[in-house]
């Protein structure tokens, strides 16, 4: 600082204070890409090992076989795990997503910004309950004094994925310009016809790629399934009101609780399954954004 | 479909009404009948007063503008005139706005049908993500005009000066266009669903000169079917295309900042012969 800056010298890191940023610098931004490479890395190893281990399983009839229902026997599919976990799932999500939509309306078009702030709060603790928790409660409220149904779990799972919906809507739905409502509104047309008409199809592609996460993130909850759908005979069903459902979280957990090889050979294999379900699902949703924005961009 | 309306096609059109005829007194001589009537208008946002005073009148098929510095008012007394601010929290009149003898803030009064009959052009194009032949069909569409529908967007295209344009890719989407075309586009969504008026604000302040001299020209045919206000800072284009010119100004006496109606008149004498000094001062380019 005391010294006066020569111009003339040569651009090189000559003073021990430049050299030793240069070394902060690069060795903040080494950590920094360790990080990210961890992340990554995690995910690989964690399909990696389920894929290795869940691949000898994959076959055609592993797909499309009930489970034999025999202690520690050989065989046998999860065909049954299959169709009930899609028919959980697909009932949740018929509950929810109407349900997280229209909060996400009231919270982007209607609310006052007095009490959209406590719904919004209201949402984020919602999405913060342990999926125990919820389980819990839904037991009390459907299976207590009843009897397990695959209702019962969707309701659970329904109750999950509200705040998922409705937060990820509510950010897409701000998204879409003022400009365009006031374009509109200027029209003679009414707030809801807009919203139906402009708003929601602009965002579409947001809140379908919202719906599938919440779809991926609730496939996979597992505790709802131990408290509200885990007492189910062999064969597949599609009697969602009146019994339990078999579904792929609870035979992963049962199978690989079990004592017999090949049980825990066929929790790999479920295990597998559920994951490329939520990957491919993840994958399908951001490429159908992708496609949607350019379609809407282009000429 | 309706065919009353005149086609602001070439053929069969009414002669141009001759420009700016300069009688001091009263509106132009070509048309009387008036559109809006401002009477004291005040407007609030929350407890700031944004604009006081206003008490002007509208003709009927007679291009308006409005001038002035920035935070004037000028877009706040235009948007108030479709009710285009009620969503603005905290927006509130005091004073009267008529549109032909009816407040537009009386009790029962639907903005929803205020702003069918008033439509806007705003400052930046924002036509819709859609196509170009939806952005025109949309709104009709859902006010029940679907009777000859292709006929009427390929009319509204041809009313702003669109039609040979974009005839052949009428699916494509309208954010392929340029900004003049755009602003284009929304010009002919807004006159598709046949309003009585058309407010612009601002409408070629996103616009190179040459799609503003475009829809300057367009402004020119369209003032046959419709009444046109235009609010723009643009002192050229006031003095280009309107008849009658409002000059608006920031007061900021007693300790408040409102903007007010300094001087309406016909356009050539606002430019010319000013009653008002502050007029004159902005018109000649000492001020603002």
């Amino acid at each position: 600082m005391s010294v006066p800056l020569d111009p003339a010298r040569p651009l090189t890191a000559t003073g021990g204070n430049l050299r030793r940023r240069r070394r902060v610098d690069q060795t903040v931004r080494g950590i920094a890409t360790l990080a990210a490479l961890v992340a990554v890395a995690i995910l690989v190893i964690v399909i990696v090992t389920v894929a290795s281990n869940g691949a000898s399983q994959l076959s055609i009839s592993f797909l499309t076989k009930d489970p034999t229902g025999v202690l520690g026997a050989a065989g046998g599919g999860i065909a049954s795990a299959i169709v009930g976990s899609a028919m959980i799932v697909a009932v949740a999500t018929a509950m929810a997503l109407p349900l997280g939509v229209l909060i996400a309306i009231y919270l982007t078009e209607f609310s006052k910004p007095r009490t959209a702030r406590p719904i919004r709060l209201a949402l984020d603790l919602l999405n913060g309950l342990p999926s125990i928790v919820i389980a819990v409660f839904v037991f009390g409220l459907l299976v207590e004094g009843h009897q397990q149904t695959g209702f019962a779990a969707s309701f659970a799972l329904a109750i999950i994925m509200v705040p998922l919906i409705a937060r990820t809507t509510q950010e897409m739905l701000r998204l879409v310009p003022q400009e365009l409502r006031d374009a509109s509104h200027a029209l003679g047309i009414s707030r809801w016809r807009t919203i139906v008409g402009i708003v929601l199809p602009s965002a579409l592609g947001g809140i379908l790629t919202g719906m599938v996460l919440a779809v991926a993130r609730a496939a996979g909850e597992t505790a709802p399934m131990l408290l509200l759908s885990s007492i189910f005979g062999v064969g597949t069903t599609i009697n969602i009101f009146g019994t339990a459902l078999p579904n792929i979280p609870y035979i992963i957990f049962s199978d690989s609780e079990s004592g017999f090889p090949s049980d825990h050979a066929r929790a790999w294999g479920a295990a597998l399954v559920l994951i490329a379900f939520i990957l491919v699902g993840n994958l399908t949703a951001r490429a159908m954004l992708a496609r949607q924005r350019r379609r809407i961009m282009s000429r | 479909m309706d065919t009353s309306q005149p086609e602001a096609d070439a053929s069969g059109a009414p002669p141009l009404a001759p420009l700016a005829i300069t009688t001091r007194e009263g509106p132009p001589t070509t048309a009387t009948e008036v559109v809006f009537e401002l009477r004291d208008l005040g407007v609030y946002y929350g407890r700031t007063l944004a604009v006081d005073g206003v008490s002007m009148k509208v003709y009927k098929n007679v291009i308006t503008a409005m001038i002035g510095p920035s935070g004037c008012g000028k877009s706040t007394v235009v948007r108030t005139l479709n009710r285009m601010n009620d969503s603005v929290p905290g927006f509130r009149v005091t004073g009267e706005a008529l549109y032909h003898d009816n407040d537009i803030y009386g009790p029962g009064v639907d903005p929803v049908e205020v702003r069918r009959r008033i439509g806007m052009v705003f400052q930046r194009p924002n036509p819709f993500p859609k196509s170009i032949y939806d952005n025109v069909a949309w709104a009709p569409r859902i006010l029940g005009m679907k009777s000859g529908l292709d006929e009427r967007v390929e009319k509204a295209l041809r009313g702003a000066a669109l039609w040979d344009e974009v005839k052949d890719r009428l699916k494509g989407s309208a954010l392929g266009l340029s900004g003049g075309q755009q602003q284009r586009l929304c010009i002919a969504r807004s006159i598709a669903i046949e309003p009585d008026v058309l407010l612009l604000d601002e409408p070629c302040s996103a616009l190179d000169p040459i799609a503003t001299a475009s829809v300057e020209e367009l402004m020119q045919d369209l003032k046959r079917t419709y009444t046109l206000v235009i609010v723009t800072h643009n002192m050229q284009q006031a003095a280009r295309v309107a008849e009658r010119t409002a000059f608006f100004s920031l007061d900021v006496s007693n300790g408040r900042r409102a903007g007010v109606l300094i001087e309406y008149d016909d356009t050539e004498k606002l430019f010319t012969r000013p009653n008002d000094k502050r007029t004159e001062d902005y018109v000649t380019g000492r001020f603002g």
